[in-house]
């Protein structure tokens, strides 16, 4: 058990999939501009990445490795991932319509998410059990939600100060990223 | 025409420049210029794949139900993305091993889908051509700049070579996580300072 404790803490705030790994860096000046649009990314996110690790596990398991076409993964990862994203969207529009128009316009970006491919390709790479890659996915995607919101915060803040103008917008975005990321260096005294 | 088609190309170079005009394509900008070479290879690759992603889907946009495109222009990337991967796999293996799940991942590089949905799906087959050379070369450029600069101030090199002297002390904080979000983030406001002319 303290395994996994490890496992979620390191993933989560070690080896923050932004801060740390540089995946999903995208949404992550995209969506952040408003604390609505990144509590939206962030629960879509956090969804379809640990479904996303879990079925890509089982294929990657069971089908490329058994039939020996794992040269194939690239194009099988992602048509699952795209397909699964098309699912859940379709999903939850018929049974949890609350849910679907909270975070409606963001599951479709979630498929050129880098974030979700770079797990999935991760947690194979790293040779995970199918319990560790649940654990690790799901980790990995609270860790950018964490970012992603604390970030957004940040930001909204900053629209409020003087910025000098050639900074504005996505440039002093990307350098107050680079101090969040500074702050999460500190954690890797952690384990 | 001719004119047209260098105009395509010139775009990609200086008004549509990725990273910094179209802040599209983010990961790969951030993670891989550690180095001047890293960011140079993945560059080349990424303008490869979009080049014939471009030709292709330009090809074939008559035949492909608008319903369905993205599915389909995926299919067409990651199609490229896997010869790219096995190319570097056999061809540059060091480069392949440095640049590790970034290969795979610029099937989901939005420059690349944005191009086809956004340009090749409208154009004929030479402006796609054209456009996706331009912004291709226009990436390798700014990854190559961004590597050379975070290569030169984090570890005292370019290429390999040495260009501060033997006293020089490596700023380590520049190849991490935090120089690269402040070095893309300085330079995006350089840029800004030089278009306002």
């Amino acid at each position: 058990m303290g395994d996994f404790t490890v496992l979620i803490i390191s993933s989560i705030f070690i080896n923050n999939i932004i801060l740390a790994q540089y995946l999903g860096a995208c949404p992550f000046v995209g969506t952040s501009k408003k604390m609505e649009t990144a509590v939206g990314m962030a629960g879509a996110v956090v969804f379809v990445l640990t479904m996303a690790g879990m079925i890509t596990w089982i294929i990657n398991t069971y089908f490329l490795v058994q039939l020996n076409i794992e040269f194939l993964r690239t194009i099988a990862f992602i048509m699952v991932i795209a397909s699964l994203v098309q699912f859940v969207e379709m999903f939850l529009k018929k049974s949890i319509p609350a849910l679907y128009a909270g975070l409606g316009i963001f599951l479709p970006l979630i498929t050129t998410n880098c974030a979700v491919m770079g797990v999935c390709l991760l947690n194979v790479q790293d040779e995970l059990t199918f319990l560790q890659a649940i654990i690790t996915s799901a980790a990995y995607a609270v860790g950018f939600g964490v970012a992603l919101v604390l970030f957004a915060g940040v930001r909204e803040r900053i629209n409020l100060g003087r910025v000098p103008s050639p900074l504005r917008d996505t440039s002093i975005g990307l350098v107050t990223a680079g101090m969040l990321a500074m702050a999460f260096i500190g954690f890797r005294g952690m384990v | 025409m001719a004119k047209t088609i260098a105009q395509e190309f010139k775009k990609g170079l200086w008004d549509e420049i990725p990273p910094f005009r179209l802040v599209l394509g983010l990961c790969p900008t951030l993670a891989v210029t550690t180095s001047a070479e890293n960011g140079i290879g993945m560059g080349l690759a990424t303008t490869f794949v979009l080049v014939c992603s471009n030709m292709l889907v330009s090809v074939l946009r008559g035949i492909i139900p608008s319903k369905i495109r993205v599915p389909c222009f995926i299919i067409i990337i990651a199609t490229f993305v896997i010869m790219v991967e096995l190319l570097m796999q056999a061809f540059t293996y060091g480069l392949f091993l440095n640049l590790g799940i970034f290969i795979p991942l610029i099937v989901v590089n939005c420059i690349v889908l944005g191009r086809a949905e956004a340009f090749a799906s409208k154009n004929k087959f030479l402006p796609s051509l054209a456009d996706g050379l331009g912004i291709g070369v226009g990436y390798t450029l700014s990854l190559g700049v961004l590597g050379s600069i975070r290569e030169s101030l984090g570890s005292g090199t370019i290429f390999g070579n040495a260009v501060f002297g033997p006293n020089f002390q490596p700023f380590e904080f520049m190849v991490q996580a935090p120089g690269a979000f402040m070095a893309l983030g300085l330079l995006l406001c350089i840029m800004n300072i030089l278009g306002k002319k």
